[in-house]
């Protein structure tokens, strides 16, 4: 069957067995289980209340624990175990941990995903506050935070081959056709370099693709919350004689404290799964290893399901802080 | 601010041009991109793309006419091969100097007589007329290459789309791809919709015990990298008779957007007026009713908004699609593996890496730029929040 025409029929199950579902239910509620008539009719109401939140969550909540909830728990299971021939398995306790400790990949992947967690959020939020301020009372501010938000929009596969471009070397005495090694050599440089295969700094080469994409994202939303501010507090600060730089740094930031944190959390948990980027790029190759892509490694080239599925959950693990961090925030809201 | 900035014309111009130098270096690489996929395989390793706008010098290799067929007998055993090496449109270059041999580039200038040896000549104009004339074993056989450097006019081409994407013998092109992206991404994006906005309902609206259980639940799941999900779920999908298809695929994009779908619907269904809601109740219409009738026309700038993430979520993914949907035939690849393997198979020929992603990326634009208001407003009730 061609898959435009299988994609249809999902579209229309779907949508249709979702409808169906929850028209479906909710009658049957009413109209037979408990039926609003009758000598009971106060009291089917209620039972049906009671009942409806379940039957209009059922869905979600099905395909939150299969899709979400289960892996978390059968990962952490596979970590403990090996992969016999024959489709069985042995428990090792910590075996799996111990070994890919051991592996200089594996330590390499996580002094890379440190300095990535290091950098990217940093250099992400900062330019995004410094582009935040600098467009808010520009004429074609809007124009100009479309454009730097527009990254947002293209894949890391394509926004990979888009800084290949900008990355690329040619040989010395042909003309070069990427920006980086033209301004080198334009500035002095003494031979184009292959910036993807120079350890440590392609690592940052790397991180550039991610600051670009993801400085949009909190210019977006710092554009926000520095539009937020009551102006009384700037206006009195104005008023008392301060500078720009200090109005900046001492009246509008503290009270945006808050927005930064949930920004840079935000890039730290996108940057902690970066994987695309890698994975085009040099596939972690000279020494640019990530997490994510150790873990794709060991999983579907290597075929070991233990130390691939202990990699996942050292990325589980790193991830956990801020997933408490983010249901205590939401809870204190909502009271 | 603008008050102090506004008596200072130096710093409005400072900030002016510094924002521009900022836009500029955002915008650059993308440009580099767009401008190359108009480019021929030759312009772009002749120079930068930058440059694309004036006048490059490039080195053209070419070959003479074939003797065998267009040679002339002059008599007394001589040949003669003439014509012209651009063909039959007038050449819009400028030639600076052509050679026969790649050891000796730019050995001669326009209309200088290139002696081979033996009585065997080559004369090649500025117009690109030419006359090769030598003995019988002289003009025979291969014909005479050349390269001519010369000054080629900006010249920018559709070819690479036609050849990305309607070629029929291309097998690396994108229209299968295009298709296959599309196929994951319509219904991957549809149905979490529908699942989210009854559950989101719920969460906002009706009392039950555990609702604030759950919905710290929905704000834990959102961080969950997927990366955990691969092997229990492929696993799951392969013991099911599901394995890797397109069916597979759309349940896993559903799964992986629920939280947030949740989440951002929530947020927004929680702020409708609760007198709208209530007098509903009081006028005797049934949750279901309410649903359909009020809550999901009201909240179409928060569907808008989730809709769009998942569009370009599901279209800019590479990893979901490499484990749930691509198998060893090839079939169901989707835009962002076609890309990454012709990174691998055709690295240098940045004219079918350029159009090639800028096919995958112009979609998404399209639908970031006419849509950006809803996009900005998801994001800031996502993150502020």
């Amino acid at each position: 069957m061609h898959p435009a025409i299988q994609g249809l029929i999902m579209i229309v199950v779907g949508v249709g067995g979702c409808i169906g579902y929850f028209y479906g239910a909710n009658l049957l509620l009413d109209k037979v289980v408990f039926r609003a008539t009758g000598p009971n009719a106060g009291r089917n109401i209620n039972r049906a209340n009671l009942i409806r939140p379940w039957l209009f969550l059922l869905p979600a909540i099905l395909a939150l624990s299969v899709y979400l909830v289960y892996p978390v728990i059968a990962t952490l299971r596979l970590s403990f175990l090996e992969r016999l021939p024959g489709n069985e398995y042995a428990f090792v306790g910590f075996e799996n941990y111990s070994k890919m400790f051991a592996e200089p990949k594996f330590v390499e992947a996580m002094r890379n995903n440190v300095l990535w967690l290091v950098v990217v959020p940093a250099a992400s939020t900062g330019f995004g506050l410094l582009i935040a301020q600098l467009t808010d009372r520009l004429r074609w501010g809007n124009i100009a935070k479309s454009i730097i938000f527009m990254p947002m929009a293209i894949s890391f596969v394509g926004a990979a081959v888009i800084f290949k471009l900008v990355y690329e070397a040619r040989p010395a005495e042909v003309a070069q056709i990427g920006v980086l090694n033209h301004l080198y050599l334009l500035f002095g440089g003494d031979a184009p370099q292959q910036w993807l295969q120079i350890p440590f700094w392609n690592s940052l080469f790397l991180m550039v693709v991610l600051i670009w994409i993801q400085t949009g994202f909190a210019m977006v939303i710092l554009s926000a919350a520095l539009r937020g501010i009551p102006s009384e507090t700037v206006e009195a600060a104005v008023v008392d004689g301060a500078n720009p730089f200090q109005i900046f740094f001492k009246i509008k930031i503290p009270q945006i404290v808050s927005t930064i944190v949930v920004v840079w959390t935000t890039i730290t948990i996108a940057t902690l799964k970066v994987f695309d980027i890698v994975f085009a790029m040099t596939n972690g190759q000279w020494e640019t290893q990530v997490l994510a892509n150790y873990m794709y490694d060991k999983l579907f080239r290597a075929n070991d399901w233990g130390m691939g599925s202990a990699a996942a959950m050292i990325i589980m693990l790193m991830v956990t802080p801020i997933l408490f961090w983010n249901v205590y925030n939401a809870r204190k809201e909502m009271r | 601010m603008d008050s102090i900035a506004g008596k200072k014309p130096a710093v409005v111009w400072a900030l002016n041009i510094s924002v521009l130098a900022l836009v500029l270096l955002w915008l650059f690489p993308t440009m580099g991109l767009f401008v190359s996929s108009f480019r021929t395989g030759d312009q772009i390793t002749a120079s930068g793309w930058w440059s694309a706008m004036f006048p490059a010098e490039q080195t053209l290799q070419i070959r003479a006419a074939d003797p065998d067929d267009f040679r002339v007998d002059l008599g007394n055993g001589r040949y003669l091969v003439e014509g012209n090496v651009f063909g039959e449109e007038p050449f819009e270059g400028e030639m600076k100097a052509w050679a026969t041999s790649s050891r000796a580039l730019g050995a001669f200038a326009p209309g200088d007589i290139n002696d081979l040896g033996d009585g065997e000549t080559f004369v090649l104009e500025a117009d690109g007329t030419y006359q090769w004339e030598g003995n019988d074993d002289q003009i025979s056989g291969r014909a005479q290459r050349l390269f001519i450097e010369a000054i080629i006019p900006p010249e920018f081409t559709l070819n690479n789309y036609n050849f990305v994407l309607f070629d029929e013998g291309n097998s690396e092109g994108m229209a299968k791809a295009f298709f296959n992206t599309l196929t994951v991404v319509i219904p991957a994006t549809i149905i979490p919709i529908l699942v989210a906005a009854f559950a989101a309902y719920a969460l906002a609206w009706m009392d039950f015990p555990g609702r604030a259980l759950l919905i710290a639940a929905v704000v834990g799941l959102l961080v969950v990298p997927l990366q955990l999900a691969l092997i229990p779920l492929l696993s799951l999908h392969n013991a099911i008779g599901i394995g890797k298809g397109y069916l597979g695929v759309w349940l896993a994009h559903t799964g992986f957007g629920l939280p947030l779908a949740i989440y951002l619907l929530r947020n927004y269904m929680v702020g409708l007026p609760r007198d709208i809601i209530e007098n509903a109740r009081v006028d005797g219409a049934t949750e279901f009713q309410i649903f359909i009738k009020i809550i999901l026309p009201l909240s179409f700038p928060a569907l808008a908004s989730f809709a769009i993430f998942q569009f370009l979520w599901t279209w800019n993914d590479l990893l979901v699609a490499l484990v749930f949907l691509i198998d060893s035939s090839g079939q169901t690849t989707v835009m962002t593996k076609q890309i990454v393997e012709l990174l691998g198979t055709r690295g240098g020929d940045w004219e079918i890496l350029a159009t090639s992603a800028f096919v995958s990326i112009a979609v998404p634009l399209a639908v970031f730029f006419a849509m950006q208001k809803y996009l900005v407003r998801g994001l800031l009730a996502g993150s502020v929040k």
